[in-house]
């Protein structure tokens, strides 16, 4: 563990997401997907857009729920808990970083409020996260007028300073230029070594690839294989994937 | 003619500083800051609350909320003077004619303004936040002052409209207060007293100095929201 962290009593993963579908407006855009995703090893969603990976990424952390089918926490500290209660444990950044209209420290309190830290507490802790992504001579500004990558590394700061065990990630580079991207993929290399579960997707292939231990593939909602990284991009299984990776257009 | 006797006679109530035009000044201004007060403590949380609520009739309390923003002063004076006469639910407290009374009925017609326009305010914020503050643990109920703080400059707007409406209204006010000198006349009450009585000039002046002030209030509004923007910045 890094950081000294202490380590927590039990775990709420694996997630076990079993037959799960999402419909809208009569379309099934998740479609009955089962899917386990152990701890500490770093998932990279690929498919082409429209594949359903932001909603699986949602329907995961709970902020969508499944048309049908069952999405389990089924480590021991996460039996019983469900709705906000698991969400706790777990933290997501966005593509477009969702900041408050106030100071980087401040967002960064307001989140550990809402974990129920003591107000003694939460400056200290806010002021760790943020010096841990370089973020601390920032840390009196306004989060809005921080550039993309600076306000991305803040959400991310402020994932790492409520402590979760499982990040989800929307495209959190797909906005951002190299050099931001790069700061933001050396945030997410602390919080693996850190021990946190790590999901994200991804447009960038050489991101996947320079991240993933495990690939998901999914396309028109269906996952097509859980492959694990380096098989993947050597000898994808399905032809659809073999397709994405060749650059071609799935259909 | 009538405009350069009215501009001689609103400089030379406010060079004399005469003593009946600064009872009445103050008079407006604490019965309208007032009623603004009480509406902005009310209306603010009142238009989150339907902005973030979930319950039935939703649609015909924000319908309700819009249409109340055109509300007749003299219809909301007449209203509150029935509830506030000796004869009426409210008339044990003797409020009639009382600068109360006015805050009161000035509270009315600012509530809905302030109510809907927060509400307005506090749903589109909404729409850009609730992915993100569900996702860190606030429910509906916690976003609230979350929603409010992080809109307070968009919602220094709808206090200033608000504010518009109380200072601007004389119906409400002359059917509640009754324009009693020293009492409860105000800047409006009393523009309508002199143009009855024939006295433009002195009607429209009063009204010079009335819009400066308003004015006056706008601008350092302005100013304080300005300040405090590039201070907290304030986003798009």
């Amino acid at each position: 563990m890094a950081e000294g962290r202490p380590p927590k009593a039990g775990t709420i993963l694996p997630l076990e997401l079993e037959e799960v579908s999402f419909s809208a407006g009569g379309r099934t855009l998740v479609d009955r997907v089962t899917l386990s995703l152990g701890p500490e090893t770093r998932t990279i969603v690929l498919g082409p857009n429209g594949a359903g990976k932001s909603l699986l990424m949602r329907l995961c952390h709970g902020l969508i729920e499944p048309t049908s089918g069952t999405i389990r926490w089924s480590g021991a500290a996460g039996r019983g808990l469900s709705g906000a209660a698991i969400r706790q444990r777990q933290a997501m950044v966005f593509q477009r970083p969702v900041l408050l209209r106030r100071s980087a420290l401040r967002n960064v309190t307001y989140a550990l409020a809402m974990r129920g830290v003591p107000w003694r507490e939460r400056r200290e802790r806010a002021m760790a996260a943020l010096e841990r992504f370089g973020l601390a001579h920032l840390a009196r500004r306004p989060a809005r007028v921080l550039s993309g990558g600076e306000q991305q590394r803040l959400a991310l700061a402020r994932a790492w300073a409520t402590e979760p065990e499982i990040l989800f990630l929307d495209e959190p580079t797909s906005a951002l230029d190299p050099a931001a991207t790069r700061g933001v993929e050396s945030a997410l290399e602390a919080f693996h070594s850190a021990g946190v579960k790590i999901v994200m997707t991804t447009h960038d292939l050489g991101q996947a690839r320079r991240i993933a231990d495990e690939v998901v593939f999914l396309n028109r909602g269906r996952i097509l294989e859980k492959t694990p990284a380096q098989e993947f991009f050597k000898t994808p299984r399905s032809a659809e994937a073999r397709a994405f990776l060749n650059g071609e257009l799935i259909l | 003619m009538e405009f350069s006797a009215a501009f001689r006679t609103a400089l030379a109530l406010i060079l004399e500083l005469d003593p009946t035009l600064l009872e009445i000044v103050q008079l407006s201004l604490s019965v309208s800051l007032s009623a603004v007060a009480i509406a902005a403590l009310i209306g603010l949380p009142l238009g989150a609350a339907v902005a973030l609520g979930r319950f039935p009739g939703r649609g015909a309390v924000i319908v309700l909320l819009n249409a109340s923003m055109g509300l007749p002063p003299v219809v909301v004076g007449l209203v509150v003077y029935l509830a506030l006469s000796r004869a009426g639910p409210l008339g044990e407290f003797g409020l009639l004619f009382t600068p109360r009374a006015m805050v009161v009925a000035q509270t009315i017609l600012v509530l809905p303004i302030i109510a809907a326009l927060s509400r307005q305010v506090v749903e589109d914020l909404w729409g850009e936040y609730a992915e993100q503050l569900r996702s860190l643990g606030a429910g509906r109920l916690r976003a609230i002052p979350t929603l409010l703080w992080d809109g307070r400059f968009s919602l220094l707007t709808a206090i200033l409209a608000g504010f518009g409406r109380a200072s601007a209204e004389v119906g409400a006010i002359i059917v509640v207060g009754g324009n009693i000198a020293g009492v409860t006349r105000t800047m409006t009450t009393a523009i309508a007293l002199e143009t009855s009585r024939g006295d433009l000039a002195l009607a429209l002046g009063l009204g010079i100095v009335l819009i400066t002030l308003v004015a006056l209030i706008n601008a350092g509004a302005y100013l304080a929201g300005e300040v405090a923007r590039q201070h907290a910045a304030a986003a798009p």
